[in-house]
């Protein structure tokens, strides 16, 4: 018999140091699978986050770049145009991209950078502790709204994929969810068109992915991803927003 | 005619291929492995039900199963 699944050849051997049924570490292999499938292994460069997703150095075998909180998009900004013939990903929690770095996405996106980003949505700052990220669904308990998040006081979470979309430098936003398997393949799928977007020198693309943190979600791995489907697609709808089909902004 | 090869090790105990299996072809081992997870395991005995569809692989976070056909 031959061997149709295995690790893809980008993804490390390294064990991760993500808690027992995060998503974050679906959300690596697909990564992994999708620059291996495009062949681009040897010329992406990623950019990292500061939150869970920090080391991603250790599993992903590309070059990296770790940026300060919140500064991927411009740490991206400047890389790709240094070198454009470089693939420039970053890879950000929604504390890192929503919150400490709302300027920067918005600005990279608006100038229509021509890089990817792949924006784990687990709404809360994981790595921190689960205190309140600006993606907390209303009534959403965390150590920072031991209440429930109060829309009168803390406004209401913030939908990225559809905020971007609006902005004309932006190719390609999506949202997608890692709860099932239909699922991730949809993702991984959206991860690989968001690439050709940036191949093809379409513009800034981003996919939005509802990712699970149980651990501070205080859930079991497996009703983590029914929280995904109950709680989290209702107000955070997937889908595609924008999808430039040619280079109609020149 | 398939099979997986789960690496006890690796696994974190999720279960996440136990909840996914549609011919429900993987169960929970009563031996904890090194870190002291109790990890997935494949029901060797059962092999010929197991189709090769891979949705235990696409769902594992940590890339602890590889799959045979
Ligand atoms: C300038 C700065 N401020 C605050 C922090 C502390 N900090 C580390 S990670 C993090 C939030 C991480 O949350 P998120 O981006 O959602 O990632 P997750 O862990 O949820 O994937 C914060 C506030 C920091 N490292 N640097
Ligand atoms: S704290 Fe949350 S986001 Fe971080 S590894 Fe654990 S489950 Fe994943
Ligand atoms: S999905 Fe992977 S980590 Fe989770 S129980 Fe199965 S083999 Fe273990
Ligand atoms: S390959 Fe499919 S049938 Fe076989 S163990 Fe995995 S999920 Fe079950
Ligand atoms: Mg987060």
């Amino acid at each position: 018999m031959e061997k149709i699944f295995t690790r893809t050849p980008t993804l490390t051997s390294s064990e991760t140091h993500f808690c027992p049924g995060c998503t974050h570490g679906i959300a690596h292999r697909i990564l992994a699978e999708a620059i291996d499938e495009l062949g681009i292994a040897d010329r992406t460069i990623g950019i990292p986050g500061v939150g869970c997703c920090v080391f991603l150095y250790y599993y992903i075998a590309i070059d990296t770049l770790e940026a300060p909180h919140g500064r991927a998009p411009a740490c991206a900004t400047g890389m790709k145009r240094a070198q454009p013939d470089k693939i420039i990903f970053n890879y950000q929690g929604d504390g890192d991209m929503a919150a400490i770095g709302t300027s920067e996405i918005i600005h990279a996106a608006n100038r229509g950078e021509n890089i990817t980003v792949i924006f784990i949505n687990n709404s809360v700052y994981g790595m921190t502790g689960g205190q309140m990220a600006p993606t907390t669904l209303l009534g959403q308990q965390t150590t920072t709204s031991p209440y429930g998040r109060n829309f009168q006081t803390e406004g209401y979470p913030i939908k990225m994929a559809e905020m971007l979309a609006t902005l004309e430098g932006v190719a390609y936003s999506a949202r997608v969810s890692l709860h099932k398997p239909k699922n991730v393949m949809q993702a991984k799928k959206a991860i690989i068109k968001a690439f050709e977007m940036q191949i093809n020198q379409m513009g800034f693309s981003m996919v939005e992915i509802l990712s699970t943190c149980n651990t501070n979600w205080r859930v079991s791995p497996i009703e983590a991803l029914d929280v995904i489907e109950n709680e989290m697609i209702p107000y955070f709808p997937l889908g595609v927003f924008k999808e430039r089909t040619g280079k109609d902004f020149l | 005619m398939a099979y997986i090869k789960i690496d006890a090790d690796r696994c974190k105990g999720c279960y996440f291929c136990i909840k996914f299996c549609p011919k429900q072809l993987i169960i929970v081992s009563d031996t904890h492995n090194k870190v002291g997870y109790f990890p997935a395991q494949f029901l060797q005995e059962k092999e010929d039900q197991c189709t090769g569809c891979k949705t235990c692989a696409l769902m594992c976070p940590d890339t602890a199963i590889e799959v045979f056909k």
